[in-house]
């Protein structure tokens, strides 16, 4: 099983888990009364979160919190801008083509 | 390298890529280089890859059948399912990843493009919803970064040996 930033994001409930944690770290319990889950569920993905680096956890009292890793959100910024450079490309070929067949239709 | 627009979002919450390019050509020429096979094979594919079209029926409910070919020959499989065409304005087609008999990798991602002309010039949105963010970075992965290294002196050679007929 891949655990990585995008196996991260795939699904809603962990995306929404991110938006939660991005604004004050939180327990579980805390995120869990957010959903109409079982609290089990939502420890299963925020171990997944875990796994894949995007979230931390800190010990304060008896209790856990969960905070999000900015740092490690930025990589899909850094991967969008891969796929924009593919689309660069491609129109950029694009350009070429459309500006031979002009040449040829004058 | 030109000033014609081109500008590229991504909205996480919707799943969905916004592009939105012109280009320096009336709109029907654009629109045959993006439903014609024989101009599509010549830029869809970002080099060194190169596109291959085996099947392109460009009508509702035809489809386009291609793969993405890599200098060592490996190829990628891709289906284009078309479910709405509005000529010169607008079609829509439902990707798939493919293996080489056509049978589709589901989910794939839903595609919208729209054409308008201003000025000379063409503009083409284009906006790409995926079920799966993860699905989009095997777009990537599958040999794409060859093209972010490579030069483009495959292209020149195709586009001097056009020009010459």
């Amino acid at each position: 099983m891949r655990r990585d930033i995008f196996h991260a994001i795939a699904d809603p409930t962990r995306r929404a888990i991110i938006t939660l944690i991005a604004v004050q770290a939180m327990t579980p319990n805390a995120i869990a009364d957010n959903f109409h889950t079982t609290r089990q569920s939502v420890s299963k993905h925020l171990r997944i979160l875990t796994e894949c680096q995007l979230v931390k956890q800190e010990q304060k009292g008896r209790e856990i919190y969960y905070s999000l890793e900015i740092e490690k959100m930025k990589e899909i910024d850094k991967w969008m801008d891969q796929f924009r450079k593919i689309w660069e490309t491609r129109f950029n070929q694009l350009d070429k083509v459309l500006s031979t067949i002009k040449k040829q239709k004058k | 390298m030109n000033d014609l627009l081109f500008d590229f979002t991504l909205d996480k919450t919707k799943k969905t890529v916004y592009i939105n390019r012109e280009f320096d050509a009336d709109l029907s020429l654009v629109w045959d280089a993006f439903t014609k096979k024989e101009i599509l094979d010549q830029w869809w594919a970002p080099k060194p890859l190169a596109s291959k079209t085996k099947v392109m029926n460009f009508k509702v409910g035809g489809r386009r059948f291609y793969a993405m070919v890599s200098p060592e020959g490996q190829e990628r499989w891709s289906i284009q399912k078309y479910t709405s065409i509005s000529p010169k304005t607008n079609f829509k087609f439902l990707n798939a990843f493919a293996d080489k008999d056509e049978n589709p990798e589901l989910p794939g991602s839903e595609w919208d493009l729209s054409f308008s002309e201003e000025n000379g010039k063409t503009k083409v949105s284009i906006s790409i919803y995926n079920e799966s963010l993860e699905r989009m970075e095997k777009m990537i992965e599958w040999g794409f970064k060859e093209a972010l290294t490579i030069t483009l002196k495959s292209l020149e050679d195709l586009l001097a040996t056009l020009s010459g007929k």
